[in-house]
């Protein structure tokens, strides 16, 4: 024997049925368990070494803190790492098929993040000197002109930050509108019952009484019952299309001009714009103003990974009443036109939405997709959305209730229902075990008008085979619901934490962390 | 003493010119486990229909409609430290609020118990 194998290094196949053991730390491996951030670290540490501060006469008056503050002190390591293990307990749209309906959780490409970091994009401030951010400025007036063009309307107001604040927006400048006409009397905004949650909200948020309009038995808005509401009190209606139940409302121009003729206006949810991107175009359906969600269609960072950011789109009887301020072209010049600069184009404008310009950052990305798709490239984001949904959907319709599945192909989501699962089992459970299968779980509970919904929103950018994959779990665990399997009832098994107590939490929320008694509290 | 139900799931129990309203059953067994509840103030005037008390579950909030006008007495103060009582005992220790009514004769639109059993169970 020439050689022999000193090393002690003998792999052998695990031997079956050896039950799990508990670790020392709690860790299994990979799955760290993480402390809060004040449970670690200590008041002594701190990754950066100032010097003292120079003391001298505080004038704080009495009003100096007594205690010490207590902020946790880490080194930098110990704070790295502590980011790091908790993003590790994340689901992001980089790890997987992120289903979640209505929210368009697609791909983000790296060339947008490349274009953004470029410097003179980055590195800009909202008070440099116009001269030095033409560049920036060319960057917003060519995604305004995209915006504008692609919707149809008139003019658009970039500033809006996410979807809701775009609504907040448009829902202001009508109030601005009405106002302007001496029509304070309209006080109600009507809206569907499958329009978005938070278009009630708004509405309420910006001082009108919302009314609900019943759906269909099909899943639509019911444009008698709409139209038969109308009235001298009508300030608008907000309507979401397509609908948070997938589907297109085909009356939407009957809508707008019943709306139109009785002195309202048409405010239309642009979250599901997907779909219909270089397809349809908003303002040729009579809307009077809409946002589009830059972090669902544009494909630019979502929820963590970024701000949202949702200019709001205005046809033309809204357009003086938009929000300053505006990137404007002057020849070969860009300007921003604000309070002092406005001309009689926005005499009645209702003020601002935000201090500046808007999210430069998300501008940019959003720019980089729209030019490296191109007109072709969008047109086939809303064919190939709405194929991928409807491809879920047939998937599917044989293992679970499909309430809408007979009124036609749907749209950018398919819809589900609870009906036929076993006595006691629920959408939720259904969720939770798509969380041990590796997946987000869809939007579930929503919208109210199916019960126990469950809205999955694969979107264009995953592969037949991420569907297929994706299909296969959700068969298996909707199988499992319906066979009453006890097991599923307890899901999620392995997750970092099993099913938590929502009902607790609601009842007896805790919402500040407590600090240890021996420790001092922050003031 | 008698007891009239609501299309919306209240239940409203008269007895001469007062009465106590409360949500159904079947309403607490749709929302699920209750965790607040806001009952109007004493003196508060309501008409039927208005809004008059809030009940919100972990699935969604809803409100609880007047089933008849008057004003209001008090609202249970048992549900501000436990709404679960909602869920055990929605039509008994689980009262939302007692009115006295203005109009005693508007109960007299609204279903009976067997009226309301055979319209739940067309839902």
């Amino acid at each position: 024997m020439s050689t022999i194998n000193q090393s002690g290094w003998r792999p052998t196949s695990p031997e079956k049925g050896e039950g799990s053991s508990d670790t020392f730390t709690g860790n299994r491996a990979l799955m760290l368990e993480e402390p809060l951030i004040f449970e670690i670290g200590s008041n002594e540490t701190t990754g950066v070494d100032f010097g003292e501060a120079p003391s001298g006469k505080s004038r704080l008056g009495g009003l100096e803190r007594a205690k010490p503050i207590n902020l946790p002190g880490l080194s930098e390591p110990e704070a790295v790492r502590h980011y790091t293990r908790l993003s590790r307990q994340n689901y992001a749209i980089d790890l997987g098929l992120f289903p979640l309906g209505s929210c368009t959780m697609k791909h983000n490409p790296r060339l947008n993040e490349r274009m953004a970091r470029l410097p003179g994009f980055a590195d800009v401030h909202p008070l440099q000197p116009v001269d030095t951010v033409q560049g920036a400025f060319e960057v917003i007036h060519q995604l305004a002109h995209w915006l504008v063009t692609l919707t149809g309307m008139h003019s658009v107001a970039m500033s809006p930050k996410a979807g809701a604040h775009g609504e907040l927006c448009g829902i202001l400048a009508i109030r601005a509108a009405l106002d302007a006409k001496g029509q304070q009397a309209r006080k109600v905004i009507l809206v569907p019952e499958s329009a978005h949650g938070t278009n009630p909200a708004t509405a309420a948020f910006a001082g009108f009484t919302v009314e609900d309009i019943p759906a269909t038995a099909e899943g639509r808005v019911n444009l008698d019952a709409l139209k038969a509401r109308l009235g001298p009190d009508i300030a608008g209606v907000m309507i979401t299309n397509p609908n948070t139940c997938g589907l297109f409302e085909p009356d939407l121009k009957a809508i707008s001009d019943a709306v139109h003729e009785a002195g309202g206006y048409v405010y239309c949810d642009g979250a599901n714009f997907n779909a219909i991107v270089g397809r349809v175009r908003p303002g040729d359906l009579g809307v009077d103003a809409m946002h589009i969600n830059l972090h669902k269609t544009f494909s630019t960072p979502h929820g963590g990974g970024g701000p949202g950011s949702g200019p709001v789109v205005f046809s033309e009887a809204l357009t003086p009443y938009a929000p300053l301020p505006f990137v404007e072209r002057q020849g070969d010049h860009f300007i921003l036109v604000e309070e002092e600069t406005a001309g009689e184009h926005h005499a009645g404008s209702f003020g601002r939405m935000v201090a500046f310009h808007g999210q430069m950052g998300m501008f940019t990305r959003a720019l980089t997709y729209i030019l490296s798709h191109g007109a072709d490239g969008l047109r086939q984001v809303a064919e190939d959305s709405v194929l991928n949904a409807n491809y879920v959907l047939r998937a599917m319709e044989d293992v679970l209730d499909a309430p809408f599945a007979k009124s036609g192909p749907c749209m950018h989501e398919a819809i589900f229902s609870d009906k036929g699962l076993a006595e006691g089992f629920s959408t939720l459970d259904i969720a939770k075990g798509l969380i041990d299968e590796g997946y987000h779980p869809m939007t579930v509970y929503f919208p109210l008008v199916v019960h126990g919904a469950m809205l999955v929103e694969p979107t264009e950018t995953e592969s037949k085979a991420t569907l297929d994959q994706f299909i296969g779990a959700f068969r298996s665990v909707a199988a499992r619901a319906k066979n009453g399997e006890p097991a599923l009832k307890s899901a999620p098994h392995h997750a970092p934490r099993r099913r938590l107590d929502e009902t607790l939490a609601a009842r007896k929320p805790v919402l500040a962390y407590k600090d240890a008694p021996k420790a001092e509290a922050a003031e | 003493m008698s007891r009239y139900f609501t299309q919306d799931h209240e239940w409203i129990q008269v007895d001469g010119d007062t009465a106590t309203v409360g949500i159904t059953t079947y309403a607490q067994s749709q929302l699920g486990d209750i965790v607040f509840v806001e009952t109007p103030d004493a003196g508060k005037t309501v008409a039927k229909g208005d809004d008059a008390a809030v009940v919100e579950s972990v699935k969604a909030a809803s409100d609880v409609y007047a089933p008849a006008s008057g004003t209001v007495v008090e609202g249970n103060p048992a549900l501000a430290d436990n709404p679960a009582l909602v869920n055990e005992d929605p039509e008994g220790e689980g009262w939302f609020f007692k009115l006295t009514l203005s109009n005693a004769a508007e109960v007299e639109a609204l279903m009976d118990e067997a009226a309301y059993k055979d319209f739940v169970a067309g839902l």
